[in-house]
């Protein structure tokens, strides 16, 4: 079970909260589950969001491993120049 | 991925040399071919009819008298680009940007285009094209459009991000939120509070080469498209998407590249080039103007922004709080939401609170430029930073180092930081001998730090080694800053072998698997990761090559400084072997030697940067002259120094234009006024100083090597130093960028008449 921290406005699509407990291995797990149970949130799982993991950012390694007890905060896909 | 990322602390022996760079005596020569240097047999030439009009509906468009004009070959519009993106939006405002469907959205949007047998013809042609408008309110100005009684730009955006969703329309398209603690009790119990509005005009990323391509579409289905891009791998993308066209079946090569900034980070004129050529059965060569650059591509945001800061008697920060609007374009956007999560991303706040919206106006499409977003929101908060210190009477680095964030202080975007180098780069600036350096009249110091996140990305890289010794790399990152250098360097440094045996170049989208588009500072980081793994996967290769030649097991062959070396006394006698004398006998040991490699770079660090700026302001006329600028950031590890310097001045050049020059200027009937460099002012050479540089390391843990992106971070300090800067040697608060003469003038008789 790892807490998630969803950003602002992120929040307004999953009822309201700021975080949210899920069960998942991996990132990958991390979006499917949280598809299934905040539906609001799928369209934006589509388009893009970004995993932070103790501060690092990940934007595309799916199958990055959440660690027990390690920070996980749901952040929007960054675009860049 | 079987490749670990992690940093190593090693030593280097080509990593951190300056070496020329591959690119150079051509890019000198006038060899090097750039997007319009490219020509094919038989090719057309195309031009694009654009709107003269801010926001207008396309009532009718009659194309059958340049249709009937001898020489022209194909004319097209909206129709000939069907509507195939299968409900992406952002694919679909691309399209609609790339050629306008039912409304003229911005001056200089596309409304239909020609080839022709030559320039004269296909500008004939447009004159003859007849479209019929009708012309629609617009609206510039990003506080105007929020207004309820704007024109609406687009009457299908509602407001995205509201607790509640709207029932009407609006020119926000969305609004977003960041941050933690309570920034109504913070602010209670500061002793000092500082809260201002600063505004920053749009502009442009001033890329010398405009937008060029040569496309060709074959009958049998096949395409090939020579582009100026910062991504091939991208354009392909998206022309394959756009045209119904099958991605391997096109084939993309990038040519070098003037210049891109972010403004070449999707397609603008490639699937008009496509579709004409498509049409025309012919290839088409299709160059922008530098009226059209300016006209229809790439702009940054311009924005208005609120800031809120209090701070204790002592220096602390209690509370930070802003409000940042930022245009972008007609089209939905996510710049403010960037700009909310960077603005105070270099502080350690208990309290922190930002609020973004996107802003539609009647504007160009707003792309990405350098660190999208963050340059305008530091100007507000550095500047609100500056003032706060001033106010408590404290050293503006001194309070910025009492309150910079550090490992383990929670962003104000989000999460909490691993190790970050704002504290050093802070630390590096007040010791610099540029901050004791004595000032003159009328000169003024500032300074300011600024943050960037960085990213990585998918990344393929090929590594070849010849019959002859000599290695080959092949990335598919375009070289936007030198990272063919760069590369070439890290390939030397994993084989152990000279650098002028490597030779880099970047693959078309044929030869090599999907890479991102440099952006996000990522050529480097990236491609530097997938380069080591490859170098790894190709040693993997002469060590067994090496076993073979000696006959002895592979697991007792180690590769050390460019030679195959079999360890352990039973083979005291056997002399190393040369990567050179193992690819000589590559033809009778298994074939030709290579490492591959395709990776997910992630991991990318974030990246701070202090600068420091000294001014000299004309109270007569409000002229300003940068008469020094000093870059501090960090960049992890710099694989090619110069060239990071490079970074560093480039981005400084470029805020400095932007600080005090630059400026979309737009008339009442809502067209540009100033689509030129001779209206449009960007810095030449003898507006800018020397920019000292000055690189610290502090290795990133997610690369090998410790390296972090090192483009973007250079942009974001210079509008907020600058305008720091003027302020202290104007004696007035400046807060409008750019800080032209007309308004530094302006504000000093302000100030005067009190």
């Amino acid at each position: 079970m790892v807490e998630v921290t969803l950003w602002g406005s992120l929040g307004a699509l999953a009822g309201g909260q700021s975080k949210v407990e899920i069960e998942a291995k991996d990132i990958r797990e991390l979006f499917r589950k949280l598809a299934e149970q905040y539906p609001g949130l799928e369209p934006l799982i589509e388009k893009g969001i970004a995993v932070a993991i103790d501060g690092t950012i990940y934007r595309d390694t799916w199958s990055k491993e959440l660690p027990e007890g390690a920070e996980i905060f749901l952040l929007p896909r960054l675009a860049g120049g | 991925m079987n490749f670990d990322p992690r940093f190593a602390g090693r030593s280097f022996t080509s990593v951190g040399t300056r070496p020329i760079r591959p690119d150079g005596v051509d890019k000198v020569t006038g060899r090097a071919r750039y997007g319009a240097d490219f020509n094919m047999a038989g090719q057309l030439v195309g031009r694009v009819l654009r709107s003269p009009h801010a926001h207008a509906k396309i009532r009718k468009i009659d194309t059958s008298k340049a249709e009937q004009l001898p020489g022209v070959k194909a004319v097209i519009t909206a129709a000939d680009l069907p509507d195939l993106t299968d409900g992406d939006a952002g694919m679909y405002d691309i399209l609609d940007n790339c050629m306008a469907r039912t409304k003229a959205l911005y001056d200089g949007h596309a409304v239909a285009a020609v080839a022709a047998v030559d320039a004269r013809t296909a500008r004939q042609a447009l004159k003859l094209i007849e479209v019929d408008y009708e012309l629609l309110p617009h609206v510039t100005d990003v506080d105007e459009a929020m207004k309820h009684s704007a024109p609406l730009v687009n009457d299908a955006i509602f407001t995205e991000g509201l607790e509640q969703k709207p029932v009407k329309p609006s020119n926000v398209a969305k609004r977003s939120q960041f941050g933690h603690g309570d920034v109504h009790q913070g602010f209670g119990q500061a002793d000092f509070v500082v809260e201002r509005s600063f505004k920053t005009e749009q502009t442009h990323q001033g890329y010398i080469e405009p937008h060029a391509c040569v496309a060709s579409v074959s009958s049998d289905g096949t395409a090939d498209l020579w582009v100026c891009t910062q991504g091939h791998f991208v354009y392909r993308q998206h022309c394959a998407q756009l045209l119904g066209l099958e991605a391997s079946k096109l084939r993309v090569t990038s040519s070098e590249i003037g210049g891109g900034f972010g403004g070449k980070t999707h397609v603008w004129a490639e699937p008009v080039a496509l579709a004409l050529s498509r049409k025309a059965g012919r290839p088409v060569k299709l160059v922008m103007t530098r009226d059209e650059v300016f006209r229809a591509s790439g702009p940054t945001s311009a924005t208005s922004i609120d800031v809120k800061i209090g701070a204790r008697k002592d220096g602390t920060i209690t509370a930070a709080e802003a409000t940042l609007r930022y245009t972008s374009g007609p089209y939905a956007g996510m710049w403010a939401e960037l700009g909310a999560m960077t603005a105070f991303a270099c502080y350690k706040l208990d309290n922190v609170k930002t609020v973004g919206y996107e802003v539609l106006v009647n504007r160009p499409k707003t792309a990405a430029y350098r660190a999208p977003s963050a340059p305008m929101a530091a100007f507000a908060v550095e500047s609100a930073v500056d003032e706060l210190a001033k106010q408590i009477g404290i050293d503006p680095v001194e309070f910025r180092i009492k309150n910079a964030a550090q490992e383990g202080t929670r962003s104000s975007y989000g999460p909490v930081y691993g190790p970050i180098g704002i504290g050093p780069t802070l630390e590096a600036a007040k010791n610099h001998p540029h901050m004791k350096a004595p000032l003159k009249e009328n000169q003024g110091r500032g300074m300011a730090c600024g943050f960037w996140f960085n990213f990585g990305g998918q990344t393929c890289t090929d590594l070849n080694i010849g019959m002859d010794g000599s290695v080959s790399l092949a990335v598919g990152t375009v070289d936007v800053g030198g990272s063919r250098a760069s590369l070439s360097l890290v390939a030397a440094e994993e084989l152990g072998i000279d650098y002028s045996h490597v030779k880099a170049i970047v693959a078309d989208t044929s030869s090599l698997g999907y890479n991102d588009m440099t952006d996000g500072s990522r050529g480097t980081f990236s491609s530097s990761m997938a380069t080591i793994s490859a170098a790894r996967n190709a040693i993997r290769v002469l060590r067994e090559r090496a076993a073979q030649m000696w006959d002895v097991p592979v697991d007792d062959v180690h590769w050390e400084q460019g030679h195959a070396i079999a360890r352990g006394e039973k083979y005291g006698n056997l002399s190393p072997l040369s990567l050179k004398e193992i690819a000589a006998q590559s033809g009778k040991t298994g074939g030709p030697i290579a490492g591959h490699s395709e990776l997910v770079a992630d991991g990318a660090g974030v990246s701070f940067a202090t600068h420091i700026c000294d001014i000299e302001v004309d109270p007569e006329t409000g002229a300003t002259r940068v008469i020094r600028y000093t870059v501090v950031q960090d960049a992890g590890k710099a694989v090619h120094p110069t060239y990071v310097e490079g970074q560093y001045q480039g981005g400084a050049a470029q805020g400095i234009g932007w600080a005090l020059n630059e400026e979309y200027i737009y008339g009442k009937d809502g067209r540009l006024q100033n689509p030129g460099f001779l209206d449009y002012r960007i810095p030449v050479c003898s507006d800018l100083p020397m920019i000292d540089t000055q690189i610290l390391e502090i290795p990133n843990p997610n690369h090998p090597y410790g390296v972090r992106g090192v483009g973007e971070t250079s942009i974001v300090p210079p509008l907020a130093a600058i305008a720091n800067a003027v302020s202290n040697a104007a004696g007035v608060r400046m807060t409008h960028i750019p800080m032209s003469p007309p308004r530094i003038l302006a504000a000093i008789e302000a100030e005067r008449e009190g």
